[in-house]
């Protein structure tokens, strides 16, 4: 159980454990009919071939993901999608987490402190309520800046005040790594640019089939259409027309809002073997 | 005495205004008689001048001289000596431009309908035919094929029937590529698709489904788990825009969203899980099969006025005849010798509004041989949409080239390949289809799949002697 609509899901797949990478992505299916839902890889393990989402209820389709038993079995599940982070070469790093975008900061962090860089993690979050993976984090980064909107938990802060803190603090990032809501990776890379920080962000645009063939995903980059799929998930933040891509990634929330039934939500973590 | 009525046996059909609303195939296929009739309209020539048009050989006289017999199921036998897919076939290749071009009936009148003919033999073995048990000497040799497309099920099915342990890869959730997720079910039901595929099954082919080649598992790696020679035929699924303003507005779909959305997610069905767009205004650009797939579709989901916007003449159109003449029927209004200049949308919604478009002229022949549309100055006008669906073309997908050190690739990304081998320039690995040659025809990707099985048997037999 992570917080009341936010599940963490271990699945038994060892083709996508072998190779992937921080930064990469899955596309799954609960069920023969079932929508191809792309998640970012959490965590892995190469031994056990395991393979570790976290996911909100956000719609019909994750919401019957969600109620998988545990132990239950998913359709289709393939993967590792899109490039891994380029995290080489990094020796001091902000990483910066918005809500469920933590649970994908995570395993970034935790590649660059194993890396044995330095980590500053600052993870932002509505309320105490739906704060994830805390003690993970705390065990991935050099310093843990936890923050609320509410203040119910950690400072009552945006993670773009404590970013910039800590930049006018001094703390010489050869990059900031945004990841969570487009907004607020937007105004992560507006902090930043002042700066001339490089700010790598992860685009969850809206997907069908993941891998270069539909151009749902298509963003602009630097002028360019960009697909996230191929091309991304991870591109430079100075560079994304957060604008267009916030708009695009709203096109099907009403048929989403219409296909997702009045229900409670369930509170489990799950094995799904 | 052949049969000598000029034209072909017509083949029944749904009505245009029924079927444009519904998904449900459109050609209902010949009975026997109409079947034996048509068959018999073949003069069984000596030189057999159809078979040169057939990209795999598929012994045309023979098999129709069956249907005419009324041996149905030995005539569908016979067309599956070279063919992997004829039920497939028979449906969308463009015979007009490759066998029955030839035919010599064409010369007075109508070809034979050998399109037609190998739809219904196929169609006859599936539904009547006892399923025959294939009995093949495995070799114990083994070899991967990269894409459940037309290439490399043909490429698969060859080389099941050599005796070789074949698995095929492939990255989406159904094998069939864009039999599957791209021509339409009311042009080719999926189900027959899937039958074609249980009959490799039935062979002995392995399909991995959801495994990225590349990302999972390089094809440096096949080799390493033990395949001795791999086929890539993974496509050209890299969807190009039109690089005009205004092409990220929603509503503007690549005609691989669109179509992958109906057909693949079949969101065409009441309570389908994956959304897509009711449009009442759709433009579709390209004028090519999949753009009439496209416009076809969009008419089915509901849309009142569905545009074909192509910028060069009717005659010039790509796409096959009968799928012109469909979708002319079904009410789809052909915008001729115009391009599209500019996409408007809402600024609030962000929803396509229009599409700003300029008149052309054909002016001198191109590098293609066709002639090139000049724009007229001063000739914009506006339409007003809710949706685009921009159907200009693929390419292929970078992941292989990427990922696979010393295969070599031309300028437009496309893997290079011998025609008649499919032999590439890294050892044991070849290639065919759309990965090769760009966006082309199912045909001929199966044509290519054929000659690579026969290269992939000769390098291992050669390897093994060695």
């Amino acid at each position: 159980m992570l917080n009341s609509n936010t599940t963490l899901m271990v699945v038994d797949a060892p083709h996508v454990a072998r190779k992937c990478r921080p930064g990469q992505f899955i596309i799954l299916r609960v069920d023969a009919d079932g929508e191809r839902i792309p998640l970012t890889i959490a965590d892995y393990d190469r031994d056990t071939g395991e393979v570790t989402i976290i996911f909100q209820a956000a719609g019909a389709s994750t919401q019957a993901l969600g109620e998988l038993p545990e132990g239950g079995m998913v359709h289709d599940f393939v993967g590792p999608l899109g490039r891994p982070s380029e995290l080489e070469g990094l020796k001091k790093v902000a990483v910066v987490g918005g809500g469920l975008g933590c649970a994908i900061a995570y395993p970034q962090a935790k590649a660059l402190h194993d890396m044995g860089a330095e980590v500053d993690l600052i993870a932002g979050f509505r309320n105490k309520d739906i704060i994830i993976l805390e003690e993970e984090m705390r065990a991935a980064s050099t310093s843990l800046h936890l923050v609320t909107d509410d203040g119910s938990n950690g400072r009552k802060a945006l993670v773009t005040q404590v970013l910039k803190e800590l930049i006018d603090a001094g703390n010489q990032y050869d990059a900031v790594i945004a990841i969570g809501p487009m907004i607020m990776m937007k105004f992560v890379c507006e902090t930043t640019r002042p700066y001339g920080i490089k700010t790598i962000v992860s685009m969850n645009a809206t997907m069908v089939d993941g891998t270069g063939m539909c151009g749902c995903c298509r963003l602009t980059v630097g002028g360019e259409t960009k697909f996230a799929c191929v091309d991304g998930p991870d591109f430079d933040g100075h560079l994304v027309d957060f604008d267009e891509s916030m708009r695009r990634s709203a096109m099907y929330k009403a048929q989403e809002k219409a296909a997702m039934e009045k229900h409670e939500c369930n509170l489990h973590k799950m094995e799904v073997k | 005495m052949a049969n000598m009525r000029a034209d072909k046996v017509a083949m029944p059909e749904q009505a245009p205004d029924v079927r444009n609303k519904n998904f449900e195939e459109v050609a209902l296929g010949y009975t026997p008689e109409m079947a034996m009739e048509e068959a018999s309209r073949c003069l069984n020539c000596k030189n057999r001048p159809c078979i040169q048009g057939c990209p795999v050989a598929v012994q045309i006289p023979d098999f129709i001289a069956l249907v005419a017999e009324g041996k149905f199921a030995e005539a569908a036998d016979k067309i599956k000596e070279t063919s992997a897919l004829p039920a497939v076939c028979g449906r969308v290749c463009p015979q007009e431009s490759q066998c029955e071009k030839y035919c010599v009936r064409g010369i007075k009148g109508e070809p034979v309908g050998i399109g037609r003919l190998e739809r219904f033999a196929a169609d006859w073995a599936r539904e009547h035919a006892e399923k025959k048990e294939i009995k093949i000497e495995k070799n114990g040799h083994k070899c991967a094929i990269v894409g459940a497309g037309p290439a490399g099920l043909t490429c698969a099915g060859d080389l099941a029937r050599m005796g070789y342990d074949v698995t095929v890869f492939e990255v989406l959730h159904t094998a069939g590529g864009v039999l599957m997720y791209g021509i339409p079910e009311f042009r080719l039901p999926k189900a027959i698709v899937q039958s074609e595929i249980d009959t490799l099954k039935d062979m002995g082919v392995e399909f991995v489904l959801n495994f990225v080649v590349g990302r999972s598992e390089t094809i440096d790696d096949l080799f390493a788990d033990g395949y001795e020679a791999v086929f890539v035929g993974s496509g050209a699924g890299l969807p190009t825009f039109m690089r005009v303003p205004g092409e990220n507005y929603n509503g503007v779909y690549s005609a691989n969203e669109y179509l992958t959305r109906v057909n693949l997610m079949k969101a065409y069905k009441d309570g389908a899980a994956t959304p897509i767009m009711h449009a009442n205004k759709v433009a579709v650009v390209g004028g090519g099969n999949v753009a009439m797939d496209a416009a076809r579709c969009a008419k089915r989901m509901g849309a009142e006025e569905v545009y074909i916007v192509y910028r060069r003449g009717e005659a010039e159109l790509p796409a096959r005849l009968e799928e012109i003449h469909h979708a002319k029927e079904e009410g789809v209004i052909f915008k001729f010798l115009t391009a599209p200049v500019e996409v408007l949308g809402d600024p609030d919604t962000y929803l396509v509004k229009g599409m700003v478009c300029q008149q052309m002229e054909l002016g001198e022949p191109d590098a293609s041989g066709r002639r090139r549309p000049v724009p007229i100055e001063g000739s914009e006008f506006t339409l007003d949409l809710d949706a685009i669906i921009v159907a200009i073309g693929t390419s292929p997908n970078p992941l292989i080239r990427s990922t696979t050190p010393g295969l070599e690739t031309n300028r437009r990304g496309c893997i290079v390949a011998d025609d008649a081998t499919g032999i590439t320039s890294k050892d044991g690995v070849f290639a065919g289809g759309d990965a090769v040659t760009g966006a082309a025809t199912v045909i001929l990707a199966m044509g290519a799949g054929k000659r690579a099985a026969a290269a992939m048997d000769e390098y291992i037999r050669n390897k093994k002697e060695a």
